[in-house]
């Protein structure tokens, strides 16, 4: 297929990129007919993003060509992009919620009759094309801020049109949708298609996929797996071809059931704005894998837990005694400890030093029981133990690499001697030596007696470090599996190919 | 996509005009009772003055908070302003506009060099502006220890005390001044990008909008007219007063009446109109005060109060539209 339709809307060629000479895409090919629409579907981390970025102007490819309707482009800028006629529709949103749908469509090239903004006509524009997608009822000149998602996910659309979009890109359009506004952005879908629009269309979503596409592109690892008439394949093929991989990488032993203590915590029935029907039980010296696609609620799960966005309704024990975590603070006192997964954001401080950061939890929370310098000591040992390497420990937390930066959150927590651990995708953006020292230390607190609740977006991780293992969807656990599941289990839960499995 | 019933956009009259109403007709009143009147000819005509003054300080405020950014140099430009014009005037009517045109040449100099600090220096806006206000500041110290310069008879009579009825043509000025600016801001693209780069710079860039050449313009537009009200408090002095702007707070007051206007101070909402009530707001509650000849406490607790109260309604209102 990559050699065929020299009619494409769209064709990639060889198309390479790699970030601090990490390759994230290695000569990909890519074909988008007009009015096709075109999935493309991989696991997180996959390069499926990097792709659309490159697509649209975000990034220059290192090697490899895009040719828009037979012109060879060069997008220098997302706006080079829009003006050879493609368009984004991102996750979130790039409107501004104080302006109305008029002033959003055409802001940055407003109509201009003898040198001020045509009101008039960039209503009547507006209007015109929200009717061509059969969008009549949603005023044009409403304040963006006062619509659903679902309309201003029209607007975003209407955006791309007014600067004449051929082709449109669509990453996740459905991950903020209810459902019953996914039927509606199908509709809209077809109607683009009709127009003779080229969509690219990316999603984790299998039935999604399977309903509007006729061809779909496996990515895997950076590279194109293969390309699919969507007619002819089925889910469980895209899943095998989305995973499969050697596990290459050694994970220290897990628990024997003797290792395996009481119960540390139950959740039952929690429930908040993300999180629905929680049930789940975290025991000492056990590692519960979280595995799910993002924005399924691992996060949102391990920040209920944490008090960080509380659970509103159910009820969680804690050894034994009704808690209420409605707080980090009162978590922490009932001896739960959270690493973030966004390290640089909730982790660390980055100006303050080595020392500082570890100290942190401590002060901030536990009476002084032992005098300053004892608890300072204590802290250093801490530091020498999981290995952190810096220039000593007034250092600031920034100069040091995401591996060592991770190993002083570690220590943080250790110092309050937590009894429920909850990792949020510990070993993210960290070196591949890093990695396995922070497995060994995750598998060392669970024999010490702690409970770990660990979320991994890296499925030989999550296989390779779990004692047992939850798998999330749409708020929901879809399903539990022992250790020893395969990728292929995780991913059929994680995307809804498979119907949900009792405990 | 859904049927949801939405009303066409109203741009809703900032609170700002009821509270204004309310603190008048309380202060009429409360004056009243204390055997005064509020609106009498001579004390119209002096709010109408001090809110002039003022006017013109926190309309040029408004554009350049709601692109996002802040100007605290404007005191200092306001009492350079009156010294350029005066010294330049120098008494003759024959160098008025020579001295108006040199005045605002100069700080339009200074709104595009803080502007050019806080775009391409990529400094931040507080701190840039702080910056020149302070250099201006060493240079208004060591060169004047006092009054300096004379203006033109002509100005004086004309900007300075004409009136039109009970109001002044000053007050006439900034109503030109600030409905030019509501043109600007609702009919022309620098005025829709303006306040697409306040709300959110990210999305105007990637709408392919020139943020720092937008946001560069406000800062020129903001300190044209705090030199314009450099002109007009000479004009009503008599001559340039190198400490005028600090001593009448014009950056602080300046921006606590954009921010009773409704303008949000993050930038991206807002408008002039609104900036209008509340200087308005704020030159009523001085006229009130100083028609009780209650002690100067009394007045700068209201004030305090006002601006915070302003700000939490504000922000409730935003936080309930977060929510829905």
């Amino acid at each position: 297929m990559p050699d065929g339709h020299p009619g494409a809307l769209l064709a990639l060629r060889g198309i390479s990129k790699s970030f601090l000479g990490v390759g994230v895409l290695h000569e990909v090919d890519l074909d988008v007919a007009a009015g096709e629409v075109h999935a493309v579907v991989g696991e997180n981390g996959a390069g499926k993003s990097t792709l659309m970025k490159i697509v649209s102007g975000g990034y220059a490819p290192d090697a490899g060509t895009i040719t828009l309707a037979g012109q060879p482009q060069v997008f220098g800028s997302p706006r080079d992009a829009q003006r050879a006629g493609v368009g984004i529709i991102h996750q979130e949103f790039n409107l501004l919620p104080e302006r109305t749908v008029a002033e959003n469509v055409y802001l940055g090239h407003e109509p201009v009759r003898r040198g001020l903004v045509d009101r008039r006509q960039m209503l009547a524009s507006t209007r015109r094309l929200l009717d061509s997608i059969g969008e009549t009822a949603l005023p044009a000149d409403a304040p963006v801020g006062r619509l659903s998602v679902a309309q201003q996910q029209v607007v975003e659309i209407v955006k791309t049109l007014a600067l004449d979009a051929r082709l449109i890109i669509m990453d996740e359009p459905t991950a903020a949708l209810a459902d019953h506004e996914v039927a509606l952005l199908y509709r809209l879908v077809r109607r683009l298609q009709e127009q003779g629009i080229g969509i690219l269309y990316v999603s984790h979503r299998l039935t999604e996929v399977f309903d509007l596409s006729s061809r779909i592109t496996v990515l895997k690892d950076g590279r194109r797996v293969t390309t699919v008439p969507t007619a002819d394949t089925t889910a469980d093929e895209l899943v095998r071809h989305m995973v499969g991989r050697e596990l290459s990488h050694y994970y220290p032993p897990r628990a024997t059931p003797q290792d395996i203590g009481e119960v540390r915590l139950t959740v039952r029935a929690g429930a908040n704005r993300k999180l629905r029907d929680i049930d789940l039980t975290l025991r000492a010296g056990e590692v519960l894998g979280v595995g799910g696609l993002q924005g399924s609620g691992r996060s949102a799960l391990a920040r209920a837990l944490f008090g960080v966005a509380p659970f509103t309704a159910g009820e969680v024990v804690v050894d034994g005694t009704p808690t209420r975590l409605r707080s980090p603070r009162t978590a922490m006192r009932a001896g739960v400890a959270y690493v973030s997964e966004d390290r640089k954001g909730e982790g660390i401080v980055a100006r303050q030093s080595v020392l500082d950061n570890a100290l942190l939890a401590s002060r901030a929370v536990f009476a002084l029981r032992s005098g300053r310098t004892a608890r300072t000591v204590r802290v250093r040992e801490l530091l020498a133990a999981v290995e952190v390497r810096s220039a000593g420990d007034q250092q600031e937390i920034r100069y040091l690499s995401g591996g060592n930066q991770q190993k002083v959150v570690l220590a943080r927590w250790l110092a309050v001697n937590p009894r429920i651990l909850l990792f949020d995708e510990p070993t993210r953006g960290i070196d591949v030596g890093a990695k396995s020292a922070i497995h060994d230390l995750v598998r060392r607190l669970a024999r010490d007696g702690a409970a770990v609740l660990m979320i991994s977006s890296d499925l030989p991780e999550l296989l390779g470090m779990s004692d047992r293992m939850i798998v999330m969807r749409d708020g929901r656990i879809a399903g539990e599996l022992p250790a020893g599941a395969t990728e292929e289990d995780v991913v059929a839960l994680a995307v809804g190919t498979v119907r949900e499995t009792a405990a | 996509m859904s049927a949801l019933p939405l009303s066409p956009a109203r741009r809703p009259v900032p609170g700002v005009f009821v509270a204004l109403g309310l603190t008048l007709a309380i202060g009429w009143l409360v004056v009243a009772i204390d055997g005064g009147q509020l609106f009498n000819q001579s004390t119209t005509v002096s709010l109408l003055h001090v809110a002039a003054g003022l006017g013109f300080v926190a309309v040029g405020q408004t554009l350049v908070i709601l692109g996002g950014s802040l100007d605290l140099s404007v005191a200092y430009v306001v009492s350079l302003s009156t010294l350029v014009a005066a010294e330049t005037m120098n008494g003759s009517n024959a160098a008025l506009l020579p001295a108006i045109g040199l005045t605002l040449l100069v700080s339009a100099g200074i709104g595009l060099f803080n502007g050019l600090l806080v775009t391409t220096g990529q400094i931040n806006p507080f701190i840039a502006t702080l910056g020149v206000g302070l250099l201006l500041k060493g240079y208004l110290d060591s060169r004047y220890d006092g009054p300096a310069g004379s203006t033109a008879p002509a100005l004086v009579q004309t900007l300075g005390y004409q009136r039109v009825g009970p109001v002044p043509l000053s007050f006439l000025l900034l109503l030109a001044v600030a409905g030019a600016c509501w043109f600007l801001l609702s009919r022309t693209r620098f005025g829709h990008h303006l306040i697409a780069v306040g709300g959110d710079p990210e999305v105007a860039r990637l709408s392919g909008v020139r943020n720092d050449r937008v946001r560069v313009t406000a800062h020129v537009l903001c300190s044209l007219c705090a030199g314009l009200a450099g002109i007009y408090l000479a004009s009503r002095l008599g001559s340039g007063a190198p400490r005028v702007g600090t001593e009448g707070l014009y950056d602080l007051e300046s921006i606590a009446a954009v921010v009773i206007g409704g303008t949000a101070l993050a930038g991206g909402r807002g408008g002039v109109v609104g900036t209008v009530g509340g200087v308005l707001l704020l030159a009523g509650i001085d006229a009130i005060f100083n028609q009780l000849a209650v002690d100067a406490f009394a007045k700068q607790v209201v004030r305090g109060v006002i601006i915070i109260a302003a700000v939490a309604v504000y922000a409730r209102r935003a936080l309930r539209k977060a929510d829905r």
